[in-house]
């Protein structure tokens, strides 16, 4: 659905925001799509800040899918060109740092190429931003705070308070992305900037090939009733050594955390 | 007489406000976008299209066509003889006998539309319609006892006073209906725009007992897709939506308005002329969308259609089964004004309701419309041993599977004609991972741009092969391969034969290449599909076919080119506007009423449709279903 033209340019927060978006593939057909993802926060980011949103893409910018995002009711968008071997990082926190936006929206993770998931962890690291990943939704933004709701398993919910600016990764429990109108979508500008795109050196080494399915075990769920089942679907997985720390001091609890990683041999 | 002096300058004073209007009402169309139409041809073909083609469907209502042949044509001829007596002055008392007579036939005429409108049915618009026949009598009336005089009958100097100020009435009312009424947006409006919408029809095509029922393909690089408001129609659509005369045939056999949607076609139309005039629809007088009160739409022709005159639910209830332009009286093209705005609605606004953006995101996706894997077409036909044109590269047919190959109540009907292709030794080939959808939901949901570019992709794959015909199980298919694919292919190409199922099985058997048994079983019904019946003129050999094996059908009330939309064209499953009823009970119904144990049907969505109204309820088969079970085997 079109933005309403009342909507059109007003924003009613006045922050910057910039969706990334990266070229989908359909599970199905492998063709280059929407990401579901991305299409996910720039449907986030037109509720937020309507067309004052800006999308940004790093790489050779497939037109149609480019398009197919444009779509949704955007009149430009900014392409940093560069080969699909590309590092993807470098371009967009360089531009990122030189554009100083208040928010950047991104998938969870790409649907084609690396596929990482690395990519908001990685910028922030370079922006010196905090990255919330899995967001669900954006609520108003009250004196350069805002409040977001994170997706946590099984339909659960994290509200959080964080400062701008900062990255966020959106995940598939936000809203479903509108539909994209092939006129619109034809007729918005792509601003393609030209850039001296890092190779990817370790991605070039990489052999691509098709997932293989891994082998699941199998689960019998005794369940009797339609009760049980509902349960055994939706409980959280009864893991045992948790522990819960709420009223320790704050030394007792980083103790704790030191204690399990060396534990588990992630600090040695 | 008083009026000697008076009846010229009246009848000038009224032709020159109906030129007037009419100059005003031709400058309202051509607000419209441009389209070439041969004016001259036109003009000179449109006597017969109203003599031969309009009245073809008028008289499907006999009592209307001679009623409507004595009022119209006695008005046609009054009118130039009162021009030549009362205008000119002409002294002829033949042509004053002639205007006698013409006068007295449009009276007659008249009097059976007053009849008529006694208790009118629900179809038919009151209001000013109402007025008419009351005016016709007027007319008609006045003007035989103004003509007396000159015809001799009586004394010039006749009558007094009292006379001459009831007929000066008569005349003002009567010449302010039919003269300054057509000009103005009377119900006579529809004389004048009607003859002209005849003369410049956009599918001249129709008429001479042609068909023409492919849409018109989006130029994609436009600056708006599809039509916003009433300026974005063709001139010569705004004027075809003059033309209407509110006789509701249309809403007679809507499947959508039957079926309590927010749908009736006749409104939309009106609502249409509320938009290209600007106004409001609460002069309306007729039935209502159902569900939706009258008097709120508003429009003019740069405000967009959808906010505020016509509601989107309105536009997506419909099942493109053309039954209303079947049967509209006037040829109006109602199918294709609906597309023409749910185009606008689809690629401009992005705007498909329910499942329609998850489906074209699929077709775009995938090449079928429920997203499965493009390379799974062919598992249905695992044990099928079908030969691929990849790999024959010629065949005398090739079968095109359409995307039923995905669905499990169409794979038995897929089977079914495969085993008779079979057994009649036919040379076929599929297309198998190469083929793609058609493109007939995403063009009914407005995607133009979706069907384009399915269509072409489809036309390569076409071209890399050498057939005779193609054969399809799919009416949808088979409509859009045989009418719609041909605007996007090179010049001269593209000629090759499209056949449906069932006329194909209805050739080989005539052809003795199938031995069939005589079919046990009990009564049996056939069901039209539209995209086969209506939009292709095959209502024959489906029912030769069942003929063959010994059925007699027992005929549904509406069969042949009256039949009853299943509810599941122009994408309405997927769009889902909620109604009161469903329109495959409806349609179950009447196959209930005439007794049937089986439903025959030719199309695998009529098949869903119907098998999807709940039991107990008379059986439904595919065609190709049915024969394959009479079928004589031959064991060697």
């Amino acid at each position: 659905m079109q933005p309403e033209a009342r909507n059109e340019n007003l924003n009613p927060t006045g922050i910057k925001v910039v969706s990334l978006i990266s070229i989908g593939q359909h599970p199905q057909s492998g063709r280059a799509r929407r990401a579901e993802q991305d299409a996910r926060a720039v449907e986030l980011g037109l509720n937020l800040v309507g067309t004052g949103l800006e999308l940004l893409h790093a790489g050779e910018g497939d037109e149609t899918v480019m398009r197919s995002y444009l779509g949704m009711g955007l009149p430009k968008m900014t392409l940093l060109k560069q080969r699909d071997h590309c590092d993807a990082l470098p371009v967009l926190a360089e531009y990122l740092a030189r554009k100083v936006p208040d928010l950047v929206l991104t998938g969870v993770r790409a649907e084609s190429g690396e596929a990482s998931g690395m990519l908001p962890f990685l910028l922030g690291e370079k922006l010196g931003w905090p990255v919330i990943n899995r967001i669900a939704a954006i609520g108003e933004v009250v004196d350069g705070e805002v409040e977001v709701l994170q997706a946590l398993p099984r339909g659960q919910r994290r509200a959080i308070k964080v400062r701008l600016p900062f990255i966020a990764s959106v995940d598939m429990a936000a809203e479903a992305p509108r539909q994209s109108a092939y006129g619109p979508g034809r007729r918005a500008a792509i601003d393609a900037n030209a850039t001296d795109g890092v190779v990817d050196a370790v991605r070039t080494g990489w052999q691509e090939s098709p997932a293989r399915k891994k082998p699941k075990r199998l689960k019998v769920v005794k369940a009797k009733t339609a009760a049980d089942r509902f349960k055994a679907a939706t409980a959280k997985p009864q893991g045992g050594g948790g522990k819960v720390m709420k009223n320790e001091s704050a030394t007792e609890q980083a103790q704790a955390v030191l204690d399990m990683l060396v534990e588990e041999g992630v600090i040695r | 007489m008083i009026l000697d002096g008076l009846l010229p300058v009246l009848i000038s004073v009224a032709l020159a406000l109906l030129v007037i209007g009419a100059v005003r009402r031709v400058s309202l169309w051509r607000a419209g976008q441009p389209e070439s139409v041969n004016i001259v041809a036109g003009l000179l073909a449109m006597p017969r299209r109203y003599l031969v083609d309009l009245h073809h469907v008028v008289e499907r209502d006999k009592y209307m066509s001679n009623t409507h042949v004595a009022t119209g044509g006695g008005f046609v001829l009054s009118m130039a003889l009162i021009v030549l007596v009362h205008l000119f002055g002409v002294d002829s008392q033949w042509l004053a006998w002639a205007l006698l007579a013409a006068t007295a036939l449009m009276f007659v005429g008249a009097v059976f539309v007053y009849k008529r409108r006694q208790s009118p049915p629900s179809r038919l618009s009151k209001g000013p319609w109402m007025r008419l026949p009351k005016s016709l009598l007027v007319f008609a009336a006045t003007f035989f006892v103004v003509t007396l005089p000159a015809a001799g009958v009586i004394p010039a100097e006749a009558g007094g006073w009292l006379l001459a100020v009831i007929l000066l009435a008569g005349i003002v009312y009567g010449l302010g209906e039919m003269l300054f009424g057509m000009g103005w947006g009377g119900p006579m409006k529809h004389a004048f725009a009607g003859a002209l919408h005849l003369a410049f029809h956009r599918r001249a095509e129709r008429f001479g007992g042609g068909r023409s029922t492919g849409l018109k393909p989006v130029d994609l690089g436009a600056d708006i897709l599809g039509v916003d408001k009433p300026r974005g129609f063709k001139w010569n659509q705004l004027l075809g939506f003059d033309a209407c005369v509110q006789c509701g045939r249309c809403e007679a056999v809507c499947p959508a308005f039957a079926a309590g949607q927010p749908l009736n076609p006749k409104k939309l139309i009106q609502d249409m002329v509320v938009g290209l005039a600007g106004g409001t629809d609460s002069r309306y007088a007729g039935s209502p969308y159902p569900g939706k009160d009258v008097g709120n739409a508003r429009g003019g022709p740069d405000q967009v259609i959808t906010e505020g005159l016509v509601n989107p639910e309105t536009l997506w209830s419909c099942t493109t089964c053309r039954a209303c332009v079947e049967e509209c009286p006037m040829m109006i093209e109602h199918v294709d004004a609906i597309v023409d705005m749910r185009r606008f609605l689809t690629l401009e606004k992005g705007n498909t309701p329910n499942k329609g953006a998850e489906t074209l995101d699929n077709l775009i996706a995938t090449d079928n419309p429920n997203g499965f894997a493009p390379g799974s077409r062919m598992n249905w036909a695992a044990d099928q041993n079908l030969r691929l044109m990849s790999d024959v590269k010629e065949a005398d047919v090739l079968f095109w599977v359409s995307d039923g190959a995905f669905d499990m109540r169409s794979q038995r009907i897929l089977r079914a004609f495969v085993k008779l292709l079979k057994t009649a030794n036919v040379d076929f080939a599929v297309l198998g991972d190469e083929e793609r959808d058609s493109g007939d939901v995403a063009r009914r949901l407005g995607d133009d741009a979706t069907f384009q570019s399915l269509a072409k992709r489809n036309i390569e794959t076409l071209r890399k092969y050498k057939f005779n015909r193609i054969v399809t199980t799919d009416p949808h298919a088979f409509h859009v391969l045989k009418n719609e694919y041909k605007d996007f292919y090179p010049q001269g190409e593209g000629n090759y034969e499209v056949y449906h199922h069932t006329t194909f099985i209805n050739e080989l058997v005539k052809a003795s290449a199938l031995r069939l048994d005589l079919y046990k079983g009990g009564a049996v019904t056939y069901h039209d599909p539209c995209y086969l019946g209506r939009y292709n003129g095959e209502y024959d050999s489906p029912r030769e076919l069942l003929a063959e094996l010994g059925i007699e059908l027992a005929e549904m009330e509406r069969s042949g080119f009256r039949s009853r939309c299943c509810g599941g064209g122009g994408g309405a499953p997927i769009t889902d506007i909620p109604g009161e009823r469903r329109i495959a009970d409806m349609r179950m119904e009447d196959v209930k009423a005439t007794g049937a144990e089986l439903v025959a049907v030719g199309c695998q969505q009529c098949t869903a449709m119907l098998e999807g109204v709940v039991e107990p309820r008379p059986e439904v088969k595919d065609i190709a279903e049915i024969v394959v079970e009479c079928l004589v085997e031959e064991v060697h």
